[in-house]
């Protein structure tokens, strides 16, 4: 099977992130990145798929700044077998990246029998690459996967939905499918693995090659800012009964004209 | 000049990092508690390549420097000083066969331990015998094709566990160090009593005991170098692992100042963050510059030993350095925190208790001391 799983490096979950200097995007020069964790648990499988499938290939498929490739070394490390890294900007919309991906999954040479993908990326939490990517392939995707069995072409797979239930699909690969946290318990990767990461092969391909150009972009950043700070609360003194009504009409007050929640 | 690991050495470091957050983090204070021997840790990182970082690629190692071991070490010092002491004593006990054996015994002993988790342990130090370790009493003597080894060792790591011991025991106690020999003795012949597992006063999750040998017969080929090479063999064992060593101070040194920081961010005394307090401040100041040059010192002495360089000053310096470092920030983290500092429901005072063991094990401060002088005074 050729296996391909789209992996989003986004900023360490402790980085305090700061506005960049034109609002267009946060201030990436001294960031941690990592792998998105939800496309953790989309490796994973994506190994466990290949582990039980003699002669499949992992590629692991990424668009974004190439002065660090941070997530595409660890997959790699993890064990997948080869990458393509599209050079672009970090603050693409989701249809430029769907675009760019199924540019890649093109240029490849490969047909998709599985594509993997984390169900969000934990920085813009956009939710929408897999859908739009399944789409423009023509090809089937179910999202927020918590569960995966295949048997020839056909994968069951589990999918939460609200209450806590469970809805269950069968599906035919190819297939674009968009993993949960809880589906399996993602591998570290090991020393031996790094060391062999080294020699594995990283392809890289401008917006040029796979088809796509900045025009294709649906949503364009303007304005980053943080969140105004939040105010000190404020205390109530009722201890004394004689006090408490007056300070109770107090509070309902200021909710109602300060707080506005009334 | 670059003081900068290499895209390797942090991605390494990184996954360290990860395992000991996540793996051995969580479960130190219980461990320590109730003295569990991490088993499954150790052998979770054996699976991650973390164990045995001295074996040779040609023997089914991971090939990595003594630079890669001891940014794999701070890494998961960080977790538990306790673990990682028991995680890296293969390291250790392994060394004397990377630095002594013959090829024939690299094959014979290294090679196991990159197929399965075996444990293995350094056995030097004796009951009469531990900063003056040329004066050691376990015997050999020649029977045929074997040596008979009788004598007892003390505070051996691992040992109730170990599967392989690297034993130092002289052939003539009147010879000194010219007697002394190493031989690899494994753990199930005839003749072994592994003592009870000491009550310790921290790294108790780390098993320590004492070993008896009453007339073990050891074949003659598991003899390291020749008779009498022991000494030299020891030494450079410990030129190399007292860098690793020296990383057990390091994690639990950058533990201990992270723990401060988050506390005195927190606790409000006077109406304001401790942190605010220029004593706190300087405290964690103190900190800061005791871990950068802890870190610098073991690189470099790391580095020396990489290069086939004399490390044995720098070594002994990092070990002596980042030891009584790690002591004084722990205790340090233990004021900050007052109160709850000395409770064991927080964190810091294991760490205190951790920290003095490595002023004592693998030559104590002041036997560090004693290398540094005579290096630097020509003797």
């Amino acid at each position: 099977m050729n296996i391909f799983v789209c992996v989003k490096q986004v900023p360490d979950t402790e980085t305090k992130v700061q506005p960049n200097g034109d609002g267009t995007f946060i201030e990436t020069s001294s960031i941690k990145w990592i792998m998105n964790p939800y496309d953790e648990f989309a490796v994973e499988q994506a190994l466990l798929v290949k582990a039980a499938n003699a002669g499949s290939t992992v590629t692991v498929l990424r668009v974004g700044g190439v002065k660090d490739t941070e997530a595409l070394r660890t997959a790699m490390a993890m064990g997948a077998d080869d990458a393509i890294l599209v050079d672009a900007e970090d603050n693409l919309d989701s249809y430029t990246i769907a675009k760019s991906l199924k540019g890649a999954i093109d240029k490849s040479g490969k047909s998709a029998d599985l594509i993997l993908c984390g169900k969000q990326a934990i920085d813009d939490d956009c939710l929408q690459v897999p859908q739009v990517l399944a789409t423009m392939m023509e090809l089937p995707s179910v999202s927020v996967i918590v569960g995966f069995e295949q048997a020839g072409d056909t994968v069951t797979v589990k999918r939460e939905i609200e209450g806590g239930a469970l809805e269950i699909y069968e599906v035919k690969t190819p297939v674009v499918l968009a993993t949960n946290k809880g589906i399996n318990t993602p591998r570290y990767a090991s020393l031996p693995g790094i060391m062999k990461a080294k020699r594995k092969p990283m392809q890289q391909l401008s917006l040029a090659d796979v088809g796509v150009s900045l025009e294709d972009r649906r949503v364009v950043y303007s304005d980053f800012s943080l969140p105004p700070e939040k105010p000190a609360g404020k205390k109530f003194d009722a201890m004394d009964d004689a006090a408490a009504a007056g300070v109770v009409a107090e509070v309902v007050g200021l909710l109602r004209t300060e707080a506005k929640v009334l | 000049m670059d003081f900068s690991l290499s895209t390797e050495q942090k991605e390494i470091f990184e996954v360290a990092r990860k395992f000991a957050i996540k793996e051995m983090l969580p479960k130190a204070a219980e461990f320590d508690e109730s003295a569990i021997f991490p088993r499954e840790i150790i052998d979770k990182a054996w699976e991650l390549g973390f164990t045995n970082t001295c074996i040779p690629s040609e023997y089914g190692g991971n090939g990595f420097s003594l630079l890669d071991a001891v940014t794999i070490g701070e890494a998961l010092s960080y977790g538990c000083m306790g673990m990682y002491t028991s995680i890296m004593c293969n390291d250790l006990a392994l060394s004397p066969i990377v630095i002594g054996g013959s090829a024939e015994q690299k094959e014979k002993f290294l090679r196991p331990f990159t197929e399965k988790p075996l444990l293995a342990s350094f056995c030097l130090t004796e009951p009469s015998h531990g900063s003056d370790a040329a004066g050691i009493q376990s015997r050999i003597k020649e029977d045929g094709d074997d040596y008979i080894l009788n004598g007892e060792k003390m505070w051996i790591t691992n040992a109730g566990h170990a599967d392989l011991l690297i034993v130092y025991c002289t052939i003539d106690p009147s010879l000194k160090h010219k007697g002394i020999t190493a031989i690899v003795v494994p753990a199930d012949l005839d003749g072994i009593t592994v003592g009870k597992k000491e009550n310790k006063m921290g790294q108790n999750c780390s098993d320590t005991c004492g070993i008896r040998f009453e007339n073990v017969r050891v074949p003659k080929e598991n003899v390291l170098g020749a008779v009498g090479e022991g000494w030299a063999i020891a030494m450079k064992t410990l030129d190399h692992s007292r860098p690793l060593v020296s990383t057990i101070a390091l994690g639990g040194s950058v533990r201990a100042m992270d723990c401060s920081i988050d506390y005195a961010n927190e606790r409000k005394q006077f109406g304001i963050p401790i942190s605010k307090h220029q004593s706190i401040q300087f405290m964690i100041a103190d900190m800061a510059q005791k871990i950068e040059a802890s870190r610098l010192l073991i690189q470099k002495a790391a580095w020396l030993s990489d290069n086939n360089l004399d490390s044995t000053l720098i070594a002994s310096a990092a070990k002596a350095f980042t030891a009584d470092s790690c002591m004084q920030i722990t205790t340090d983290a233990v004021q900050i925190y007052g109160g709850y500092g000395y409770s064991r429901e927080y964190p810091v005072e294991k760490l205190m208790r951790d920290a003095k063991l490595i002023q004592i094990y693998e030559g104590t401060s002041q036997i560090q001391r004693l290398v540094i002088s005579r290096k630097v005074l020509g003797k």
